[in-house]
């Protein structure tokens, strides 16, 4: 398929380039706002895939890998789990009987409750929770769509 | 209503019957992203805002990904089952898993109570009571997946992590190179 | 009545894993049995008549109580969900690169060639 490789018409791309940063926008309200509405980690890392999937369909290839190269999004996709590993692991040393998954930040500064900053350990959750997702989906639908099966005979040379 | 659920799950599986039966692949994969919007709208309907959101995302991706896989030249087309006799006991041995399996509905609650209405002490309960005074989110279920049950979500996040690992290895062009003949080093004494 | 057609969906899905030739229509199978147990989770926990399980400032705590849906079972679906796009990508993946080697997507041929 061309238009994966080239882009599409100059219609699709002057929209879709209007368009992409209030999906991006839009994803990371989801995921910072995951404690108080509708929303969190995994709708919030989703959105934001969507967002990076458009400007690939609608650029071509070599513009999104430019923006966002693959070994980056492996990176971020590591960097997401252990962000979400070590706010487990700190909840063992810090508070008071610490358990794993302690929620320490809410037990040591309770915030006013329906505000930003309330939650204690949520928030950073929903954003490691986001940066995995993201990535994760991002690099299989790079792999599955932009790769090209040929099917040779058996006994043909390439 | 309850009957609009009722209407809504006939739907779905019209549409999955149409999806398995019929020869056009393409027709196929439009059919099984109708029954995805129909599992989306019914979540709508059940009161789960921040559950619907997820598979819009997810079914679209699906949708093309299984287009590029599905429409390339020269696919041969070819029709039929397996074997007559491996589908007629599969379809005998589907029947009777369907009928014994309905007689355990008669044990669930019925549809619209859950079971926390009847139960004085199930854990929903407590997580509804006491979810904003102990973690401080109003967004209940953020709160069970992230406070009460973190460690479901570990969980996740290494399943998918695996799993996305093992997909991009499969797909992977590049091998390892076969490491080259030993070196020789050869000791001048 | 509902429970049974959740049911009835699954068991499409099934039938398609067990029966079909073609390698998509399997994959396609999976999909809906996917589908139909996702949607039967979060229908257990449904209350008539409920309200999502999100606190506001004007809501009467007792009255969130007592009409408020289940919000367990939601949140296992949430990552089910996920997962199973994590899934549907590697058996796509396998499928493609059994195509790359035989050239068929029918797994009856696949299974008379060899090599």
């Amino acid at each position: 398929m061309d238009s994966v490789t080239k882009g599409m018409t100059p219609i699709v791309q002057t929209v879709s380039g209007w368009v992409k940063g209030f999906i991006l926008v839009f994803g990371i309200y989801l995921v910072l706002y995951g404690h108080l509405t509708p929303g969190g980690g995994f709708g919030g890392g989703v959105v934001v895939a969507m967002a990076l999937v458009l400007l690939v369909l609608a650029h071509g290839k070599e513009e999104g890998l430019k923006r966002m190269p693959m070994h980056v999004a492996g990176e971020l996709d590591s960097v997401g789990a252990l962000m979400f590993l070590v706010i487990a692991i700190l909840g063992m040393f810090a508070g008071l009987g610490g358990s794993f998954f302690n929620n320490f930040i809410a037990k040591a500064y309770p915030g006013e409750p329906y505000t930003l900053l309330s939650a204690g350990t949520i928030p950073l959750a929903n954003i490691a929770i986001a940066l995995k997702v993201a990535s994760s989906l991002f690099v299989v639908f790079m792999m599955l769509v932009l790769l090209r099966v040929v099917y040779t005979e058996p006994g043909k040379d390439s | 209503m309850l009957e609009l659920m009722g209407l809504l799950l006939i739907f779905m599986v019209i549409a999955a019957i149409v999806a398995i039966e019929t020869r056009d692949l393409l027709a196929a994969v439009i059919s099984v992203t109708a029954v995805g919007f129909g599992v989306i709208i019914g979540f709508f309907y059940m009161r789960a805002p921040d559950v619907a959101i997820v598979p819009i995302v997810v079914e679209v991706l699906i949708l093309v990904i299984l287009i590029r896989a599905t429409l390339r030249v020269g696919l041969k087309t070819f029709v039929g089952n397996r074997a007559f006799f491996g589908m007629m006991v599969s379809i005998a041995m589907l029947m009777v898993l369907f009928l014994a399996a309905i007689r355990v509905f008669n044990d669930l609650p019925a549809f619209g109570e859950p079971i926390m209405t009847k139960m004085i002490d199930a854990p929903s309960r407590v997580y509804l009571a006491n979810g904003l005074h102990d973690t401080g989110a109003a967004n209940i279920v953020t709160a069970v997946l992230l406070d009460y049950r973190a460690y479901d979500t570990l969980g996740e996040a290494t399943v998918l992590f695996a799993s996305i690992i093992g997909a991009i290895t499969i797909i992977r062009k590049k091998a390892r190179k076969k490491p080259s003949e030993p070196e020789v080093e050869e000791w001048t004494v | 009545m509902h429970y049974a057609l959740c049911l009835a969906l699954f068991l499409v899905g099934l039938y398609g894993v067990m029966v079909k030739r073609n390698l998509i229509k399997i994959v396609i199978g999976l999909i809906i049995m996917e589908s139909a147990v996702n949607i039967f989770i979060v229908m257990i926990g449904y209350r008539k008549d409920g309200i999502a399980p999100i606190m506001s400032k004007v809501m009467d705590p007792s009255v969130f109580l007592a009409r408020s849906v289940d919000p367990v079972p939601q949140a296992l679906v949430l990552t089910a969900i996920v997962i199973g796009l994590g899934v549907t990508a590697m058996t796509v993946a396998i499928a493609l690169r059994l195509y790359e080697k035989y050239g068929t997507y029918d797994i009856k041929e696949i299974r008379n060639l060899k090599g």
